[in-house]
C-alpha cells in the first residue's frame, strides 16, 4: 500500500511539475493584469491577422489531408499492389522528419535556387516567404494522422457489408458512401481532430518558409515567438493562452471521440 | 492518386534535401557535417535524446501503471492531461516551461540557457509516447499470472521483473523509439528556453535553422541528412528490438 502511494506521489509530482504548473502559470501570467490587458493584446491588428492566417492554414490543410487520408487508407487496406509496404512506411515520414528539415525541403524545391524556383519566379508565383509555402508545410506535417486512424478501423470492419451492397446492385461509389463511410466515421473524426491540432500548432516548418513578415506571413505560433523576442510578454502569453485553449478543446474532443471508436 | 499527392507533398521535397546535401560531393558533405558547431549540435541532440528516452522508459511505465492499476479521485483528468503535449503547440510548450523555470520563475529556479533546459523541453514534448504505448498492454494483461506467481511465493519485485516487465517491454521499447525520433527532430519547444548558444545549448534542428537563415542551404541539407538517417536507424532499430522482445515474452 505504501509503495502504491509512493508511485502515485511520484507520478502526480512529475506531471504537476512538467505539465500542470507551467501551463497553469501561463494562464495566470496572461490574465495577471486583468482581462482588459489580455483582450488588448489579442485584438491588435497583427494578432488578429495571425489568428486569421492560422485559420486559413487549418481550413486548407485539414480538408485536403482528410480526403487524402481516407483515400490512402482505402488503397492500403483494400488493394493489393507492389510497393504497398513502401507506401505504408512513406506515410509515416512526416513523423520521423524534423519540422525544420521539412521547411528546408520545401525551400529546396520552391525557393530561389530550388528545383522549380526559376520557373515559379518567371511566372510570378511566390511560394517561399508567402502563405502558399506555409500551407504546403502545414499539409506536410499533418499528413499521416487521418490515414493512421482510418486504417485500423477499415481493417476491422472487413469487406462483407461492402460485398453485400455490391450484390444488391450498389455501384462502388454508392457502397463507399452508404456503407464504408458511415462505418469509419469515428476514425475519420478522430483523425481530423489530430490533424487540426497539428496544423494549428505547427511552428518549425512554417518558421523556415514564412520569412516571418509581421502582419503578412505570421501565424499565431510565429506571433508568440515574435512577441516574446520583442519583450512583449503579455502579448506572448495572451496568444499562448489562445493556442492552449484550442489545444484543450482538441483534448476534450479527443476524449469525447475515443470511446466511440470501438463501436 | 494517393501516391501522387504523397510524392508532391513529401517525397519530392525530401529527395531535394538528399540531392542538395551531396551537391559538393562526399568532401563537401563531410566538411559541412564535421564543422565543429554542427558536430557539437548533433552530439547534444543525441545525448539529450538518450537521457530523455531513459527517463521516459522508467517514468512513462510508472505513469501508465498508476493510471491503470491505481484508483484515486481525479484520475481520469490526469489521464487526459497526458495527451496535452501532443495537442499543445511546441512554441507554447517552450514558453510555458520558460515561465516556470526561466529567469522570472516564481520558485527562483532558473534553468534557461543551460543544457538541462534542452532535456526539460524534450521531456515535455515526448511525455505521451511511452505512457500511451504501455497503457493498453497493461489493461489487457492477465492478472491471474501475477496472482499465481504471488501464491507461489514470489515477492512484489520478483512478480514485476519476471511476469509484468517481459510483457510490457515490447510496448516500452516501441514507445521509446517514437520518443527518440521525436526528440531528435524537435525544434519549437527549444527555441525560446535554450537560448540556442552554439557549442552549448544549440540542438541539431536549431543549428539547421540558423544555417538556413544565414543562407548556407547546402550545409543545412547535409546536417539534415544526418538527422534523417539517425531517425530512421532509431525507428528501424527499436522496431527490431520490440519484435525481439515480443518473441522473448511469448
Amino acid at each position: 500500500m505504501r509503495g502504491r502511494l509512493a508511485l502515485r506521489g511520484i507520478v502526480l509530482g512529475y506531471l504537476g511539475l512538467l505539465l500542470a504548473l507551467p501551463v497553469g502559470l501561463v494562464f495566470y501570467r496572461a490574465f495577471e493584469d486583468g482581462f482588459a490587458a489580455f483582450w488588448n493584446a489579442v485584438s491588435t491588428p497583427e494578432a488578429m491577422h495571425a489568428f486569421w492566417l492560422t485559420c486559413v492554414m487549418v481550413a486548407v490543410a485539414v480538408p485536403l489531408n482528410t480526403l487524402f487520408g481516407v483515400l490512402c487508407a482505402v488503397v492500403l487496406v483494400r488493394q493489393e499492389f507492389r510497393g504497398r509496404a513502401a507506401l505504408n512506411a512513406a506515410i509515416d515520414l512526416p513523423f520521423a522528419v524534423s519540422p525544420v528539415v521539412i521547411g528546408l525541403a520545401l525551400i529546396l524545391v520552391y525557393g530561389r535556387d530550388g528545383w522549380i524556383g526559376d520557373w515559379l519566379a518567371e511566372n510570378g508565383i511566390r511560394v517561399i516567404f508567402s502563405p502558399v509555402g506555409m500551407v504546403l508545410a502545414t499539409i506536410f506535417v499533418s499528413l499521416p494522422f487521418v490515414v493512421r486512424e482510418v486504417v485500423p478501423v477499415l481493417r476491422e470492419i472487413g469487406t462483407e457489408q461492402e460485398q453485400a451492397a455490391a450484390t444488391l446492385g450498389a455501384s462502388p461509389l454508392q457502397a463507399f458512401l452508404r456503407v464504408t463511410l458511415p462505418a469509419i466515421r469515428w476514425g475519420v473524426a478522430y483523425g481530423v481532430v489530430l490533424t487540426t491540432a497539428r496544423a494549428l500548432g505547427e511552428f518549425g516548418a512554417i518558421s523556415v518558409v514564412s520569412g516571418k513578415l509581421s502582419g503578412r506571413t505570421e501565424t499565431l505560433t510565429l506571433f508568440v515567438e515574435n512577441r516574446f523576442q520583442r519583450f512583449d510578454l503579455t502579448g506572448a502569453y495572451a496568444a499562448s493562452v489562445v493556442l492552449a485553449l484550442l489545444a484543450l478543446g482538441t483534448l476534450l474532443s479527443m476524449n469525447l471521440l475515443r470511446p466511440k471508436e470501438g463501436r | 492518386m494517393a501516391i501522387g499527392y504523397l510524392s508532391v507533398i513529401a517525397l519530392i521535397p525530401l529527395a531535394a534535401v538528399l540531392a542538395r546535401s551531396t551537391e559538393g560531393g562526399v568532401d563537401g558533405f563531410w566538411t559541412a557535417v564535421s564543422n565543429p558547431q554542427a558536430w557539437a549540435a548533433l552530439r547534444l541532440t543525441l545525448v539529450a535524446s538518450l537521457i530523455v528516452v531513459v527517463v521516459n522508459a522508467v517514468l512513462g511505465t510508472v505513469i501508465a501503471w498508476v493510471l491503470v492499476r491505481d484508483e484515486f479521485a481525479g484520475k481520469s483528468a490526469v489521464g487526459s492531461l497526458i495527451d496535452l503535449p501532443f495537442a499543445l503547440p511546441t512554441i507554447v510548450a517552450g514558453l510555458t516551461l520558460l515561465a516556470l523555470y526561466g529567469p522570472d520563475g516564481p520558485f527562483g529556479v532558473n534553468v534557461a540557457f543551460t543544457r538541462f533546459s534542452v532535456v526539460l523541453a524534450l521531456l515535455f514534448v515526448t511525455l505521451p509516447f511511452v505512457v500511451r504505448a504501455v497503457q493498453p498492454v497493461l489493461l489487457e494483461l492477465d492478472r491471474e499470472m501475477e496472482e499465481a506467481a504471488e501464491s507461489l511465493g514470489a515477492t512484489r519485485t520478483m512478480v514485476f521483473r519476471r511476469v509484468i516487465l517481459p510483457s510490457l517491454s515490447p510496448a516500452i521499447i516501441a514507445g521509446c523509439g517514437l520518443a527518440f525520433a521525436r526528440a531528435v527532430g524537435e525544434f519549437g519547444s527549444l527555441v525560446l528556453i535554450t537560448g540556442n548558444l552554439p557549442f552549448k545549448t544549440q540542438a541539431a534542428s536549431v543549428f539547421i535553422f540558423s544555417q538556413v537563415e544565414s543562407d548556407d542551404v547546402t550545409g543545412a541539407a547535409a546536417v539534415s541528412v544526418v538527422l534523417l538517417a539517425i531517425s530512421f536507424m532509431v525507428l528501424l532499430g527499436f522496431g527490431r528490438l520490440a519484435r525481439k522482445a515480443v518473441r522473448y515474452a511469448g
